[in-house]
């Protein structure tokens, strides 16, 4: 079924946040105002990307990291043409020009730079495509969102969006157990993990603001950032009150608990029976 | 008679009014007036107070079930709806993700007004476009413990069995003390 939209609704921060839970294979496809863009993904990490004309060739984003000189990049095109990327990486790595390392970086740091732009983007539609490999004649990468994630919602400026986003601060936060995340391997400044060493279900995130003396904007920004990078989730407050206890009100005159589930019981059986 | 009830919540357009319809025993009292605004002219009418439907069980114990107004310049009755429930459902649509973000908001309110059970179920499931359950738990960014239900608000069997996973949540949270 769909996955598609508006980057209205859903900004590419959100999008990537969805695709790195959820692990996906396949393509997103955003039509901005003037140009389209693509990125493809593998098991929730970036895989390729592409904006506009541009096509992500080997030899321009080699050329785009200072790896090789307009005269080689003249060269290159003139001879590679019908060429894939990895054939004509291997024959740059045994040439001598290149490292695989150099490579890698280059095209890490090209895709990096097409997301960051991405994020930029604020109208379009947007729709992703499952099962959608990285084109035969190209290099995949594989570069883990979160720290994508969190630079795009480090550039967050709206107070009046964050509070949308995360309207309740007396929400506490827990951090996730996701397979293969590392806090320490995502690139956090000194604010965020201030906060970070503050996350316990006892304290609630007006709590953290005020233990680390930030005001609405940055405390919102920061948790915000943790949260689309698949860091934290909410959790209710360690001494917020139990369901259960708002469950007092809904039975009037019903005091007993075996009473209670007795009522509870007729109302299933009943719904049942419809 | 012992009456209690619940609430069903949501967005605009989410298919609340359809939902209590398809299993209350009475005509839905409804509230439903013409739209006037052009940005939310998506259906002709939509709810301004309420929805009340019943489900009496026997001469002892009844289920009342109210449906919120979906829009936002309403939500003033969200409180004094959810004052005494036994628990409630948001619904939400499964084909408009640009709802999401609201329905977010909307659970948080009705879980600071008062945290009794509830669950969460994903309208429109049988529509072209519509988003799949997994990808709505992240957008909404439910956790695994947080039921989220596909629910087709005209198919009875499907309105029933949401309602019967909220009461077995009900159930469980009175068993767990």
């Amino acid at each position: 079924m769909a996955l598609q939209g508006n980057l209205r609704d859903f900004t590419i921060t959100q999008l990537l946040n969805l695709i790195n839970l959820a692990g996906k294979n396949g393509a997103l496809l955003v039509q901005g105002s003037n140009q389209a863009a693509r990125m493809i993904f593998r098991e929730g990490k970036l895989a390729f990307a592409q904006v506009g004309d541009s096509e992500g060739a080997l030899p321009s984003v080699l050329h785009a990291s200072d790896k090789v000189t307009d005269t080689q990049l003249h060269t290159l095109e003139q001879r590679a043409t019908g060429m894939s990327d990895k054939e004509l990486g291997l024959l740059l790595i045994n040439a001598g020009y290149v490292t695989q390392a150099d490579i890698l970086e280059s095209l890490q740091t090209y895709f990096t730079s097409i997301v960051n732009r991405l994020m930029t983007w604020v109208e379009g539609q947007f729709r992703f495509e499952e099962g959608v490999e990285v084109p035969e004649n190209r290099i995949a990468v594989r570069i883990p969102l979160e720290n994508l994630i969190m630079e795009g919602s480090r550039q967050l400026r709206e107070l009046e969006q964050l509070r949308f986003e995360i309207p309740n601060l007396d929400m506490a936060l827990s951090f996730t157990d996701r397979p293969g995340v590392n806090l320490k391997k995502v690139n956090l400044n000194v604010e965020e993990w201030r906060v970070v060493s503050y996350i316990n279900p006892k304290n609630s995130i007006r709590q953290i603001a005020t233990a680390t003396q930030m005001n609405d904007l940055q405390i919102r920004r920061i948790v915000y950032g943790l949260l689309q990078a698949g860091l934290v989730k909410f959790v209710r407050p360690a001494n917020a009150p139990s369901q259960l206890e708002g469950l007092k009100t809904a039975f009037p005159g019903v005091e007993q608990r075996e009473e209670q589930k007795g009522l509870v019981n007729r109302l299933i059986e009943r719904i049942r029976s419809i | 008679m012992l009456t209690v009830k619940m609430v069903v919540t949501g967005p605009f357009n989410a298919g609340k009014t359809e939902f209590i319809q398809t299993v209350s025993e009475i005509d839905v009292v409804s509230t439903e007036r013409k739209i006037s605004s052009e940005a939310e002219r998506i259906k002709e009418t939509t709810t301004v107070a309420m929805d009340f439907g019943r489900i009496t069980v026997d001469n002892d114990l009844a289920l009342y079930l109210f449906g919120t107004p979906g829009q936002k310049r309403f939500d003033f009755m969200w409180e004094i709806l959810s004052e005494g429930m036994l628990g409630f459902i948001v619904m939400v649509d499964s084909t408009r993700p640009e709802t999401f973000r609201e329905a977010r908001n909307i659970l948080e309110a009705f879980r600071a007004f008062s945290p009794t059970p509830y669950v969460v179920a994903a309208s429109k499931q049988d529509l072209e476009g519509a988003w799949e359950l997994d990808d709505m738990r992240i957008a909404l960014r439910l956790n695994e413990d947080e039921k989220l239900l596909p629910c087709i608000a005209l198919d009875k069997e499907s309105v029933k069995e949401v309602l019967l996973e909220l009461l077995a949540s009900i159930l469980l949270e009175l068993d767990n003390q």
